[in-house]
């Protein structure tokens, strides 16, 4: 069954960036933060509380929508799978995802997307992140 | 520099406000952390000059391993000390370590004065001094929201950002002011605030977004694995993320160990009031862990502050721990959480060490009693266990209020010196003691430890292992674990991390990342750390042998049984002899 990535719980986050190091680690082989596809952030100082900036899994993806080039497919169970040989690096996605899940890679200029493979909710020490069943 | 074969150094004037950068491969022998920094602190110190005086270099570094691998997450501040006038070393956690690799810097040298009140902006492709002269005189809290207001970094992805800053002790002269990192982080230790204070530093915003291959993506990854399962999965962490360093007081005080009252005590009758499981029960509100540390060891503490009559009120919330709750809590007969809470939040935002403050205002309550000193120094009538006297002292000190406070501000020693009371004035070669009274190990161990700190050799750890007291073979066992320690701070690693990382998870750790080392230089790089360090204490005047301890030490039975003065001079005399022989050494060049 496809899943897709949520982050539910919050509230619960120390704030220790782990998901961030694996994404980018697992996924890009990159030790940088800015390689990531989730994006941990304060909302104003470490007093305050910690959010996930995450691709939501849409099913009828704006970011898909606009790309001119077709190199954003629909994903089975919601969010889009980058073809990166059709990337044109436009950052029209970029602009197009309401909540700011795409995350442009200047390095590679194209954009960093979730593919819903669930690493950081494995290396989240306080469950804080859920892959669940679409 | 993580993938490459020598460390970056960034060298910043902020007289001239130029810079140079240098890759030295020379430095590598150092590893990295408290190596490398050692090393540049000695090249740059001024041993003629005061510990404040503008040539005086403030370096910080960070390790071989920082960030990439679980709970190497600290980095190291050296300079020299305005309260020892000697060596000076801290370490704080927090974002600092991964925003300086992300920079691409592994180490930087501050010197020079700036001429007017400054910060420092950091980033991958710019180094400036700002000006802070609005922000100047403002408290910790404060000064963090406008610089982050300030350095924003739009249009990047945030948290690779991070800030070092003073409160208003730092630019007001105390010798044991903090550089806040981030909120709940502090270089706490020696007054690194009161160095970035009289260089005109307000602040340092670091702000990274390199991108860093890994280069053996396979070995990396496998590492990586262990190491986060070793960290979450076992035991050896949670006693950390649990109640936290504060499960430390029942056991001390059980066992004798827990300074009370300006140590006339070395055990606390409320020590239930305000032990980790009151904490936890009573404000723990949150965890936190630093950047790359899965663990969460930090602990913050809220309590609901009534500030005026008709329901009103304000949360105040601090992060806490051990030795907080000791130099805030036990010395000063304290026996609420939010009593200790407020005075931490006290500390915070004046920008002091909570534990050289704590063990400053004990010898000041003793000394007012026994009257040395009178009502019309100290301004409050200090007494054991009254939090709203302290909370009023602790303002009195940051901002040097009157002579008394003044000379209060630069420490224990040097309050002792001028009023009297030394031998009841808790500090170990100028540095306030630390919350552990359990023996020879804590007090030979803190005296002559590089930073006369607990942490240097761990001393008050082998107090509670030993299961016979033997003087030599503590001697050895306290100068192999400082050796060990200036290894380890070189990765950097949180010393909560030591049962994780032994040397093969070291060794396999580090070639993964692409240094190539065997056991024996591990060995050999902690050994030529602390020669350097020894090499930086000689140049400042430090004598091992000349450490002189307070008398109270011998006259408060600690967790082993009554000191004995004599035996504790024999042991320093032994520990400074392997010094010598180590300094003597001419195998290797420092």
């Amino acid at each position: 069954m496809p899943k897709i990535l949520r982050s539910k719980e919050m509230k619960k986050c120390l704030g220790c960036f782990t998901c961030m190091l694996v994404c980018a680690s697992f996924n890009q082989k990159n030790h940088s933060l800015i390689k990531s596809a989730i994006r941990v952030r304060t909302t104003g100082g470490m007093s305050s509380n910690f959010v996930a900036i995450v691709c939501l899994g849409c099913s009828k993806p704006a970011c898909m929508e606009v790309c001119p080039s077709n190199a954003l497919v629909l994903r089975d169970g919601g969010g889009v799978l980058l073809k990166a040989d059709k990337c044109i690096g436009c950052r029209q996605c970029e602009e197009a995802c309401i909540v700011n899940a795409v995350n442009f890679d200047e390095e590679t200029q194209t954009p960093i997307i979730c593919h819903h493979c669930g690493i950081c909710t494995r290396y989240c020490p306080h469950d804080c992140l859920q892959l669940i069943d679409v | 520099m993580l993938n490459e074969k020598f460390i970056r150094v960034l060298y910043i004037d902020l007289e001239t406000e130029k810079i140079r950068i240098e890759q030295r491969e020379d430095l590598l022998k150092y590893l990295g952390g408290v190596g490398v920094a050692s090393k540049l602190l000695l090249e740059n110190i001024k041993s003629d000059c005061k510990p404040m005086d503008a040539e005086q270099p403030i370096v910080f570094a960070i390790g071989a391993g920082t960030y990439v691998f679980p709970v190497l997450t600290k980095t190291v501040a050296m300079f020299v000390s305005p309260l020892t006038g000697e060596l000076g070393e801290s370490y704080a956690g927090a974002r600092m370590g991964m925003t300086m690799l992300m920079a691409g810097y592994d180490a930087l040298v501050i010197t020079g004065k700036a001429k007017k009140h400054s910060y420092l902006s950091i980033s991958t492709n710019n180094v400036t001094v700002k000006d802070a002269r609005a922000i100047w005189g403002l408290n910790v809290s404060e000064v963090g929201q406008y610089i982050r207001e300030k350095e924003r970094h739009a249009g990047h992805a945030d948290g690779k950002r991070s800030i070092v800053y003073i409160g208003p002790s730092g630019e007001n002269g105390v010798s044991f002011a903090c550089a806040t990192v981030d909120t709940y982080r502090h270089f706490g230790r020696m007054g690194l605030g009161v160095c970035m204070g009289s260089k005109n530093l307000k602040a340092i915003s670091i702000y990274g977004n390199r991108s860093i291959p890994i280069l053996n993506h396979k070995k990396y990854i496998k590492l990586y694995q262990e190491l986060y399962k070793k960290c979450t999965a076992t035991e050896y962490m949670a006693k950390y993320h649990d109640a936290g360093t504060p499960e430390n007081i029942m056991p001390l005080n059980k066992s004798g160990g827990l300074p009370t009252r300006n140590m006339r005590s070395g055990s606390f009758e409320e020590a239930g009031r305000i032990c980790g499981e009151s904490f936890a029960q009573k404000n723990l509100v949150r965890k936190m862990s630093c950047t790359g540390c899965p663990v969460g060891c930090i602990h913050i503490g809220m309590y609901r502050r009534e500030f005026d009559k008709g329901h009103e009120y304000e949360a105040i919330s601090v992060s806490y721990d051990y030795e907080l709750i000791f130099a805030l809590g036990t010395f000063l007969g304290v026996a609420n959480t939010d009593a200790i809470i407020s005075l931490i939040h006290e500390v915070e935002e004046l920008g002091l060490d909570a534990m050289s403050t704590g063990v400053c205002l004990g010898w000041a309550t003793e000394a007012l009693e026994k009257g040395y000193i009178t009502e019309a120094e100290t301004l409050v009538k200090l007494r054991f266990g009254k939090a709203e006297e302290y909370r009023k002292a602790i303002e009195y000190l940051a901002t040097g209020t009157n002579s008394f406070y003044q000379a209060l501000g630069k420490g224990s020693r040097h309050a002792s010196s001028i009023y009297g009371g030394e031998d009841f004035a808790m500090h170990v070669a100028g540095n306030e003691m630390a919350g552990y009274h359990t023996g020879y190990g804590s007090l030979i161990g803190a005296a002559v430890g590089a930073r006369h700190s607990h942490l240097d050799n761990g001393g008050y750890s082998f107090d509670q292992s030993m299961e016979e007291f033997d003087e030599d073979k503590l001697v050895d066992m306290i100068f192999a674990e400082e050796c060990e320690r200036c290894m380890t701070n070189s990765l950097i690693m949180c010393l909560f991390a030591r049962k994780i990382y032994d040397r093969q998870t070291i060794l396999d750790a580090l070639d993964s990342i692409g240094f190539e080392l065997t056991n024996e230089e591990l060995t050999e790089i902690g050994r030529r750390v602390y020669k350097t360090k020894l090499q930086i204490k000689k140049a400042l005047g430090f004598q091992q042998k000349g450490v002189k301890l307070p008398k109270r030490f011998f006259e408060t039975p600690s967790m082993n049984g009554m000191l004995d003065e004599a035996v504790a001079k024999s042991m320093i005399r032994k520990y400074a002899a392997k010094s010598d022989l180590l300094l003597a050494e001419n195998s290797d060049e420092s």
